[in-house]
């Protein structure tokens, strides 16, 4: 099963440290890969890991300590020097330009030429292929960046990387974006790599695939380096708590509770996308006080557009949301707001917060030409900045210091500071567009409790996941969409990854609707 | 000592350390040029500093030559602080002068009313036509830099038509008809030219000397509209809007403000800035438009004021100050040392050079740092 090599150390990081000013990222990390290798980077988000990789691409410099590349003891300067030691790395945010081909993309830089500078695209068409045959990496060549999917887009780069001659290859946070479907075709791909002897280093903080694909797991709490240990020989539990530095409960805990009337209720709503298809298209669903009702689905089945229809960001082509029995179909934003629905957006840094913004300023956002904000149109800052310090309070949002940008958060207070604000409405319906994308077990921990202590004051809420685990876990009723359509609801006690799975793909559930 | 040490390294990395940084290497290279060219850059800088500040005369000079500069960059810094580019502050600043120059001529009304009307009407239409960008932007997408160029020239040839018109030229001349003497606001204008007023000033020839300008109450307008510009920006819920939408339009959309009312809402506000550039100019100097062969670069000049004062208000009135300066006293070079005034044009070229590349001197502060910290921890 394991292709590891023993005998061949291809990356050895001895004693790494590295320190911002006073801040010490890095703090005497030893990291050992050896050939054909999956070796999982485990830690919170702010531990170090992407540190630790970046110093090793050559972004940084070590404040201290060695590098040792296939024994040969070296410094890397720069991330050339790193490629041509045969390391590649695939960064979180793909560094691809839109408008060219995956071709184009791939031998960017290294361009293959018919002489006199002019560019032989047939060649490396050709050449692309032949990599992507034999790595089981499929992309189509000619086809333009800006038109295939995430998924395929990280293949683009691990090409990418590939066609440079990489032994090495670090994925930074390579699921973060990725569907489950494209999460098993990324483990396959993994698997094919390191049979050709490739080593791979995973930059992640999500259990579940450490499980399934690494050898060995190096945790990094803090800068430190808490332990390496042999995956097959451990769980996710072990891992967990050694990654937060305390027990973790993966369980959500929560009562029953008998739900409520009616809050939401959207009949036969038809959205389009950005390209005018109709992404949500004929979808009904109600949602109750005092209950979480989970969508479940594959990335790109209208989820997004969904909620873009009922919060008033979107047109809404056909059909009518109703909340509290009043009708909001394409009502403005604020209107929306107004009707008492708070939206967790999907995207917390492009649509949940101004991050130039200070703390204080992004607590207001809705409620700016509100009191005590503001009165006659001129704001009253000593009234955010109340409001704004009870908030850091409550909702433990560090640091607690309202002046300082959003953008200087962590992801995970990020998204406390969204939490905080939006719960603060006290609205009748709270929208959670998946509210944990990118947050570490802790802050995940939180947001779910968060969620069920508002299902517990008897609002209403809608959660959109594409973590199957998080939709069964904290919802009580599941709704699968797919393809624009909820083509089933099931209670939570009735519903397991099998016959989710089977809903999710499209192949409906009569057995389970209500 | 450590402690002064440290804040003066942050006072050079900070917005304003940084633009002094810049300023003072735009004086160097004009200083280099200037020893290429044959001339003494001293000589040349001394030649300069006296112009500008050698008789109160001058002073004054430096002043009304800073006027519209502070308020065209006023004009492009609002804009800019709401994600916008005011490109079109040149034609708003026209359409300002134009009409200051018709209703400063043709409507009759008492002194001090008919000043405030030629404002606020010249400060509304430059708005208004300020705002055909923000709404051609937020309805048709059609992004403000294309559309503030076109309309550049449309005001361009639109002033030359109704200047050319009759009833509006001045006969034998390419200029309108000046505007009435209710509508100026040039200090004691008629009074410092009767037997009595010239009594007077000769016994007080500082004033005397100030007042052989046309100074006028526009630089104070300016001051006034710096602090309303601040003031709305930070202080306002509306400012907070715009701001909101200029960082981040879709959390603004999200937050439930209405993201196209605010494009044109902040562009109309910029065409008002420049447009009251154009009007003050009328009123306190040229007291008249003229058809123009090309652009007058009063808003083009806004853009770099704007830079240089880093999109703040305050910014741009120290930075207009500044321009207005090199403006008017560096000329004088040519007059006494023979050296081409473009010499000026050169330092100030490269003071918005420098300020435009932020990144390199970030670099090169960041490179000596963390040369020094390495030194430190290893």
């Amino acid at each position: 099963m394991s292709n590891i090599d023993f005998d061949q150390k291809v990356v050895e990081m001895k004693n790494i440290t590295k320190k911002f000013g006073d801040f010490t990222a890095n703090n005497n990390i030893n990291l050992t890969v050896h050939k054909g290798e999956v070796h999982a980077l485990l830690g919170e988000n702010g531990a170090g890991k992407t540190t630790l990789m970046n110093v090793l691409y050559g972004l940084y410099n070590p404040t201290a300590g060695d590098i040792s590349i296939n024994g040969e003891k070296i410094e890397i300067q720069d991330p050339n020097v790193a490629i041509e030691k045969g390391i590649g790395m695939v960064h979180q945010h793909f560094m691809l330009v839109e408008p060219f081909t995956v071709a184009e993309n791939i031998i960017l830089g290294m361009e293959t030429t018919k002489g006199m500078g002019q560019l032989d695209m047939k060649k490396a068409v050709k050449e692309v292929k032949k990599l992507s045959e034999k790595y089981g990496l499929h992309v189509d060549p000619d086809q333009k960046i800006e038109d295939i999917t995430v998924g395929m887009q990280q293949r683009v780069e691990i090409l990418k990387a590939l066609y440079r001659g990489a032994e090495i290859l670090i994925l930074d946070e390579p699921t973060a974006v990725l569907t489950p479907q494209e999460i098993k075709d990324l483990v396959e791909i993994i698997r094919n790599l390191t049979k050709e002897g490739k080593s791979i280093i995973i930059i992640t903080h999500k259990l579940k695939e450490i499980k399934m694909v690494a050898d060995y797991c190096t945790i990094i709490r803090r800068g430190k380096h808490i332990d390496t240990v042999d995956v097959s020989k451990t769980d996710e539990d072990e891992l967990a708590s050694k990654m937060v530095g305390r027990e973790v409960s993966f369980e959500v805990d929560k009562e029953d509770k008998e739900k409520g009337n009616v809050v939401l209720k959207i009949d036969d709503l038809v959205v389009s996308d950005n390209r005018g298809i109709e992404a949500v298209d004929g979808l009904s669903l109600e949602v109750h006080s005092g209950e979480i009702l989970g969508i479940a689905g594959v990335d790109g089945n209208g989820q997004t557009e969904l909620v873009e229809g009922i919060t008033g960001l979107r047109k809404i082509t056909n059909g009518k949301v109703l909340m509290n029995g009043k009708d909001i179909t394409n009502k403005e934003p604020k209107n929306i707001i107004e009707s008492k629905v708070s939206t967790i957006p999907e995207d917390r840094q492009k649509r949940g917060l101004v991050l130039e913004y200070s703390v204080e300023e992004n607590m207001i956002l809705e409620n700016y030409h509100k009191k005590p904000f503001s009165k006659n149109g001129i704001l009253n800052p000593k009234g955010i900045n109340d409001y704004a310090k009870k908030l850091i309070k409550r909702f433990d949002i560090r640091p607690d210091n309202e002046k300082i940008k959003a953008k200087a958060l962590s992801g995970g207070n990020q998204q406390k500071v969204i939490i905080a604000r939006e719960v603060s409405n006290d609205p009748d319906l709270l929208i959670a567009s998946q509210p944990t994308r990118g947050l570490d077990v802790g802050a995940i921990e939180y947001v779910h409790k968060s969620l069920v202590e508002q299902r517990d004051k008897g609002k209403a809420v809608l959660l959109v996941s594409l973590e199957l685990d998080e939709v069964m876990n904290v919802s009580d009723r599941i709704a699968v969409i797919y393809e624009g359509k909820i083509v089933g609801v099931i209670d939570q006690k009735d519903a397991n990854e099998n016959k989710l799975g089977l809903m999710m793909a499209g192949g409906g559930a009569t057995d389970g609707q209500e | 000592m450590a402690k002064s040490k440290f804040s003066l390294k942050k006072f050079f990395k900070g917005k304003v350390g940084f633009t002094f940084i810049s300023i003072f290497i735009g004086l160097i290279v004009g200083a280099i040029a200037l020893l290429v060219a044959g001339y003494n850059p001293i000589t040349a800088y001394g030649i300069i500093i006296r112009g500008i500040f050698g008789r109160p005369k001058y002073i004054a000079y430096t002043i009304l030559y800073s006027t519209p500069l502070i308020l065209t960059g006023l004009s492009v810094a609002f804009a800019f602080r709401t994600g916008l580019f005011n490109i079109g502050a040149e034609g708003q600043y026209i359409i300002g002068a134009l009409v200051a120059t018709m209703v400063g001529y043709f409507l009759h009304l008492p002194p001090v009313i008919h000043v405030i009307f030629v404002f606020l009407l010249a400060a509304l239409a430059a708005g208004l036509y300020g705002g055909i960008a923000g709404f051609l932007k937020a309805k048709f997408g059609v992004h403000e830099v294309i559309a503030t160029i076109m309309l550049n020239w449309i005001a361009l040839y639109l002033n030359n038509f109704i200047v050319m018109s009759e009833g509006v030229r001045r006969p034998e001349s390419e200029s309108s008809y000046k505007i009435l003497d209710t509508a100026r606001i040039i200090i004691l204008e008629k009074w410092k030219w009767t037997d009595a007023g010239r009594q007077w000033l000769s016994n007080h020839p500082i004033l005397q000397d100030i007042l052989k300008t046309p100074a006028n109450w526009g630089f104070l307008v300016a001051l006034l509209l710096a602090v309303v510009v601040w003031y709305i920006l930070n202080k306002t819920t509306l400012g907070y809007e715009l701001r909101a939408v200029g960082f981040n339009k879709h959390a603004a959309e999200y937050g439930g403000i209405a993201v196209e009312k605010s494009m044109v809402k902040s562009m109309f506000i910029a065409g008002s800035l420049a447009g009251a550039a154009g009007a003050l100019q009328v009123m306190g100097v040229t007291k008249a438009v003229t058809k123009l062969a090309a652009m007058e670069g009063y808003g083009f000049d806004g853009i770099a004021v704007s830079l240089i004062g880093s999109n703040t208000a305050f910014g741009s009135v120290f930075a207009g100050l500044l321009f207005g300066a090199l403006k008017y006293g560096g000329p004088k070079i040519q007059s006494t040392l023979g050296a081409p005034s473009e010499m000026i044009d050169i330092v100030i070229g490269t003071i918005v050079f420098f300020i435009a590349i932020p990144k390199f001197i970030k670099m090169v502060l960041d490179f000596r740092s963390n040369k020094r910290g390495d030194k430190n921890v290893g």
